[in-house]
């Protein structure tokens, strides 16, 4: 229990390019040894709006990935969607400028002993994390397919280089503007039967989370899935980023998503509990 | 030489700059931050008698130099409390401020009970106004006679030296009132202020956007309510001792509580913005009261009271 944010560290990290790909912006950061403590699946902390800001909370973001340049050079990547007005300003923000940023912050993918055969799902900018992942799991030798979905083709992020890195692509958009016309649940069966998966990471919105799940469940295949649900913090003193999460012990807790997430298993989600505390959840009243 | 030192009843600090209770976690996770020996205090989060899941999500909105948290209460109940996170905190060095919560004026008498023998507690802090509760009727310090029972009850089975300080909501009338009522049932101190009740309403779904529908206000949006109430309950009972709290970002703002009367400062939600939150205004606030020559914390406390006229 000692260990938690035991990787975590705050510094002021200078921004080092700042650039739009589709609807999304790509930032890139001077983080010196966070990059080599960081693991797909974590995630950063950023403060925004500057000093004095009327935006007292962080934003979580997911880290894209890392490069590790020893403690003088590491660099952390993320995607940023501009939403509210805390991303929108973080897009805003020049190379050159500081921010307050924390990290490595919550839990990472597992990464299976053996070569097995991986599908990674993402939805929007939720693939970000993956292909981080994805270069970790060639790298112990698994096959890789990748889906990527999202409303429209400006929304999907999947860069050349990330391309590069999966054995295969699909993508699906809602509209058709690129790919197969749908959801990325259409087409999920198929390939898992096609290609004989072991394991589904994904990273999007929590329906498509749920939606995942059902089809891995039903399935029989194992389901690794980062979560999100608004955080104040981000380092688990808040208490509002909570999920109910079934434990090895069948009794479903209240956890936080920043501690004992972002990534779970899929299984051990409730997630038919929108909005309320499902029944026999531990301290329930 | 500069003397921080501070005291809430009996019980003395280092500094005046302590957590705010629910806002700190377990202590674990700041630990990776700082030392929690470095604290005034450690002020825990509210524990109930028994395990609680608190509240459906979303718990969460920020707001305009704040936010809305409609946690209720969540945590492992006074058992688990006492077996894992009071010797840890007591190893790591830390002082401490225990804050209980009860649904019915027993839960109170037997939380004090359980925590009379309990070595290595500074104060106690007895949370009688958390908002988060499904019936107003549950909030104790709404009413001077429910106050008073909730704060009675701790006194009589809490036993020994151990300093009471009961914390109180804004959301009343006349928080003068209540402060005298918990005061004269046995209140060593007052913990100014809770949240402030409060709504956001999602413009997308046009429905009540926490699940809890309402939450409770924090964040510097709530500090000249914070420093009101502590002006209004120092200036009636100077002899009071009071926890203010209440939007702290700075050494500046824990400098305008002290101003108004308070002998120590929590920070709360600055601490979900910055983890060193505590540190940096334990540094600010001595900085603060040096350069505008003080030589103790002391002599600041309710100096915004002093009669016309009258500079140091």
């Amino acid at each position: 229990m000692i260990g938690i944010n035991k990787n975590a560290t705050q510094i002021m990290a200078e921004i080092v390019s700042n650039k739009k790909v589709g609807a999304y912006n790509h930032i890139v950061f001077a983080v010196g040894d966070i990059a080599s403590r960081s693991k797909p699946g974590n995630f950063v902390a950023i403060a925004v709006g500057g000093s004095n800001s009327a935006m007292v909370l962080r934003r979580a973001f997911a880290i894209y990935r890392t490069f590790d340049k020893g403690s003088s050079g590491g660099l952390l990547e993320i995607v940023v969607a501009p939403h509210g007005e805390g991303s929108t300003w973080l897009t805003n923000q020049l190379p050159g400028y500081k921010v307050d940023l924390i990290a490595p912050l919550g839990t990472a993918f597992g990464i299976p002993t053996e070569p097995v055969r991986a599908l990674l799902v993402g939805g929007g900018y939720g693939s970000a994390p993956l292909f981080g992942l994805s270069e970790v799991l060639k790298n112990r030798g698994c096959r890789v397919d990748m889906v990527l979905g999202a409303s429209t083709a400006m929304k999907i992020y999947a860069p050349l280089d990330g391309k590069r890195s999966v054995n295969s692509l699909t993508t699906v958009t809602e509209d058709g503007t690129t790919g197969i016309t749908g959801k990325v649940t259409d087409v999920l069966a198929e390939i898992i039967e096609t290609n004989e998966i072991d394991i589904i990471y994904s990273c999007g919105p929590m329906g498509m989370l749920e939606a995942i799940n059902e089809i891995s469940s039903k399935l029989d295949v194992m389901h690794q899935c980062a979560i999100e649900e608004s955080m104040a913090c981000g380092i688990g003193v808040c208490m509002t980023c909570v999920l109910p999460i079934k434990g090895d012990d069948g009794q479903i807790r209240m956890l936080r998503s920043c501690i004992d997430g972002p990534v779970v298993d899929g299984e051990s989600v409730v997630w038919d509990s929108k909005r309320s505390i499902p029944k026999g959840t531990w301290g329930a009243h | 030489m500069f003397d921080y030192k501070t005291s809430l009843g009996q019980a003395e600090f280092s500094n005046p700059i302590f957590t705010a209770s629910g806002c700190a976690g377990s202590g674990r996770e700041l630990s990776q931050f700082f030392q929690l020996s470095e604290l005034g205090a450690v002020v825990t989060k509210s524990i109930m008698l028994k395990p609680r899941s608190g509240r459906a999500t979303p718990r969460m909105a920020e707001t305009p130099s704040g936010m809305l948290n409609s946690i209720g209460l969540q945590g492992p109940g006074i058992d688990i409390f006492l077996e894992k996170d009071i010797p840890w905190l007591r190893e790591q060095g830390a002082n401490i401020v225990v804050s209980i919560a009860g649904e019915s004026v027993d839960d109170y008498a037997v939380l004090a009970r359980k925590l009379r023998a309990v070595s290595g507690i500074s104060a106690l802090e007895v949370n009688i106004s958390c908002p988060n509760v499904e019936n107003r009727g549950q909030v104790f310090a709404c009413q001077p006679n429910t106050a008073r029972a909730a704060i009675e009850a701790v006194r009589r089975n809490i036993g020994g030296e151990l300093p009471i300080i009961a914390k109180l909501t804004p959301d009343v009338t006349s928080i003068v009132e209540i402060a005298q009522e918990v005061v004269a049932a046995g209140a060593d101190g007052l913990a100014l202020i809770n949240t402030v009740l409060g709504m956001v309403i999602d413009t997308n779904t046009m429905r009540p956007k926490l699940a809890g529908k309402t939450g409770g206000l924090s964040g510097p949006a709530i500090r000249p309510v914070a420093v009101r109430a502590i002006y209004q309950v120092h200036e009636a009972m100077p002899h009071v001792k009071i926890l203010g709290m209440g939007g702290v970002a700075s050494g500046r703002d824990a400098f305008e509580l002290i101003l108004a009367g308070a002998s120590a400062v929590s920070v709360g939600t600055a601490t979900f913005g910055n983890p060193n939150a505590v540190m940096k205004i334990k540094e600010e606030l001595a900085n603060e009261l040096i350069s505008h020559g003080f030589d103790s914390l002391k002599e600041a406390v309710g100096y915004a009271h002093r009669a016309e006229g009258n500079l140091l």
